[in-house]
């Protein structure tokens, strides 16, 4: 069990929903992907539900998150619904991108959401560039870009932190280190292996957490935020997790072990904080079967959402390649 | 009006100054744009009138600056990102392609990205094979961004307001050889439409479909065909992306020749997409096939008489629209 102190009971249930939320919808997603009617890449979170809840809660609902192509529980966690969610990877205009994204790329406006971006890196720089511009604009948010390790060897990395130090944007940058880029583990990536210790080249100040402690990841944001609001710039959280499923829907896992794998499901943060919970008697097995019970209606009722959705008429195809004015 | 003189350089200088004075959200940003004035010295003397939080000098990080304007411009503000040279683009091809020209299609028409990009192009300064490149046209394959290319006073003084103005991205390859150009302007020049080609000299013989420094080229090679009697028509497409067709095709229905001058390279440029169109369009009306006058297709050298050979010239345009006329089967 991990050792940071329990929390309330309300807090703790709301995390612990949010984790299950996650979990549960990510499970969907491999049903609905075997049954066909996802398709593409998937990539899913399974395993790392505490760093997206314990970190991207700790923003306010107005500042502004760029993710990766593994963001379902990025969206969620910000409040885009999972209808939309679950629509938008079934292809439906219902979906939170109109089913132009699909899995990789989830949108959303209302949420101040900048996707779902595919290529590694490639998110970083927007996040800079929106801090930038509340900056310039008097405004006092912070921008959050997620990544994993496999982007701390892109240039754009490199390039995005520098810029953000050097003009003191106000930007977390989030790294889920989940110690494989695709298939290649770590120790072949990086030549220092201690990623945090990164940002000093930056004149950055950093932190590591457990990113199998959800409180952990919590406390770590929360300081990280209060930084960054604080005017004292840039702040690098470095959030060490694992994914539990592979790299995406295709990957025969031929590059880890599975006693590896075994391993660190033992450290499965959800049954942690359940477990902390029960413990510190803030959680009795009502609460559980209730929570799961409505859980599983929501996963459901998104299901249901997305599979009642319409397709987008194709003669719409060429929309939005370019802005259109205002339609009445 | 009272006309002045001017030099591309100013004229670009203006549009960029006036674009700062008129909007709190323009600000302009790129390597030595602030205290060196421009690779080019377009921008010099704007960091002295509008300080260091609107014309921001940047590290060499071009895919960073360029998805940074992505994101300021995502956040409200409209920038102008200078990119040194077009060769230099490519390390923010990234950014240009997968982001600026894919987030309002990709997130189903919720995140416009309202940026300009401005970056220098083309040969003829002997700066050789990583400077000196023509790369408007591979920008033009790409959905979502429209791509200017000034050739006038007039339009290095009027587009960048009017690309400002656009919900998109905006490319504007400015040629480097035309920054020392002098001409006049009038006291009021301002914003022009970025639609439309446009027809810098009327003719009966033959179509010249050019842009940029080979713009200047065509109307000089136009006033020696004129004095044997062939009568160029002369047409700055001024817009890559979208192509203007109205403007060519009827053109195209007066004259029925064509003579297309790129300085990017023939195979797969620009040229070609423009050709392929006359021949959808107007196979019929054409008395000869269409002809080509582009780069060599070298990367470009700097010894000058072998860039000079490269490039299209006036003489190598004169004896292409010569035998585009004389030449009857």
């Amino acid at each position: 069990m991990s050792d940071t102190p329990p929390p309330t009971r309300e807090h703790g249930l709301e995390l612990l929903r949010l984790m299950i939320l996650i979990r549960r919808f990510e499970e969907k997603c491999v049903e609905l992907y075997s049954a066909e009617k996802i398709r593409g890449f998937l990539h899913l979170c399974i395993g790392e539900e505490a760093v997206t809840v314990g970190a991207l809660t700790q923003l306010a609902p107005d500042e502004a998150v760029v993710s990766t192509y593994r963001e379902h529980g990025h969206a969620i966690t910000r409040g885009i619904a999972p209808g939309a969610v679950m629509a938008e990877m079934l292809g439906k205009q219902e979906g939170c991108a109109r089913g132009r994204g699909g899995s990789m790329h989830l949108f959303d406006a209302k949420t101040r959401f900048y996707g779902g971006n595919a290529i590694v890196g490639g998110g970083l720089p927007i996040a800079v560039g929106l801090a930038l511009a509340d900056k310039m604009q008097g405004r006092s948010r912070v921008a959050c870009c997620v990544f994993g390790e496999g982007a701390m060897a892109e240039g754009e990395f490199h390039e995005a932190m520098n810029l953000a130090s050097l003009w003191q944007t106000p930007v977390l940058f989030l790294c889920e280190n989940n110690l494989y880029a695709m298939g290649t583990t770590i120790r072949a990536e990086h030549s220092m292996l201690d990623l945090a210790k990164k940002a000093a080249a930056y004149n950055m100040p950093a932190a590591t957490a457990d990113g199998m402690d959800v409180l952990a990841v919590e406390e770590a944001a929360r300081s990280a935020i209060d930084h960054i609001r604080s005017g004292k710039g840039p702040f690098l959280l470095e959030c060490r997790t694992y994914r539990f499923r592979g790299h995406s829907m295709f990957d025969a896992e031929l590059y880890r072990e599975k006693s590896e794998v075994e391993e660190w499901k033992k450290r499965d943060p959800i049954p942690d904080l359940i477990a902390r919970m029960k413990e510190a008697s803030l959680l009795n097995n009502g609460d559980f079967s209730r929570l799961e019970q409505e859980i599983e209606h929501e996963v459901q009722a998104a299901v249901d959402f997305a599979e009642a959705g319409t397709l987008e008429s194709v003669e719409d195809l060429t929309r939005f390649v370019c802005s259109e004015p205002a339609r009445l | 009006m009272n006309a002045r003189k001017i030099t591309y350089r100013e004229a670009a200088r203006e549009a960029m100054r006036d674009a700062l004075r008129r909007d709190g959200r323009v600000f302009l940003m790129g390597e030595d744009v602030g205290r060196y004035g421009g690779c080019f010295a377009v921008s010099r003397g704007l960091l002295e009138e509008f300080g260091p939080e609107r014309v921001r000098d940047t590290p060499l990080s071009e895919s960073a600056f360029v998805g940074i304007g992505i994101g300021a411009a995502l956040g409200g503000m409209r920038p102008i990102v200078e990119v040194m040279t077009c060769n230099f683009s490519l390390l923010a091809a990234d950014q240009i392609m997968n982001t600026a020209a894919t987030f309002l299609h990709m997130s189903g028409g919720q995140f416009n990205v309202p940026i300009v990009i401005r970056m220098s192009t083309g040969g003829g300064k002997q700066l050789a094979a990583q400077h000196s490149h023509s790369l408007e046209g591979w920008y033009a394959h790409i959905p979502g961004i429209t791509v200017l290319v000034p050739a006038t006073l007039e339009d290095a003084r009027g587009m960048l307001w009017t690309a400002l103005e656009n919900p998109d991205p905006v490319l504007i390859f400015e040629n480097q050889t035309l920054y020392n150009m002098e001409g006049t302007l009038p006291e009021n020049a301002g914003a022009v439409e970025i639609q439309h080609a446009r027809i810098m000299r009327h003719g009966r013989d033959l179509t010249i479909l050019t842009y940029g420094a080979s713009l200047w080229k065509s109307l000089t090679a136009a006033e020696t065909l004129a004095k044997e009697n062939i009568e160029a028509e002369v047409i700055d497409l001024r817009v890559l992306r979208p192509l203007d067709d109205e403007t060519i095709m009827d053109s195209v229905s007066r004259t029925h020749r064509v003579l297309i001058v790129d300085e990017g390279w023939r195979s797969g440029g620009i040229s070609a997409e423009i050709s392929s169109r006359i021949m959808e369009q107007r196979f019929y009306e054409l008395e000869r096939p269409v002809a080509r006058l582009c780069t060599a297709e070298v990367p470009i050298p700097y010894a000058k008489h072998l860039e000079q050979a490269a490039l299209p010239q006036v003489e190598t345009i004169t004896t292409a629209a010569r035998e585009l006329v004389h030449c009857h089967d």
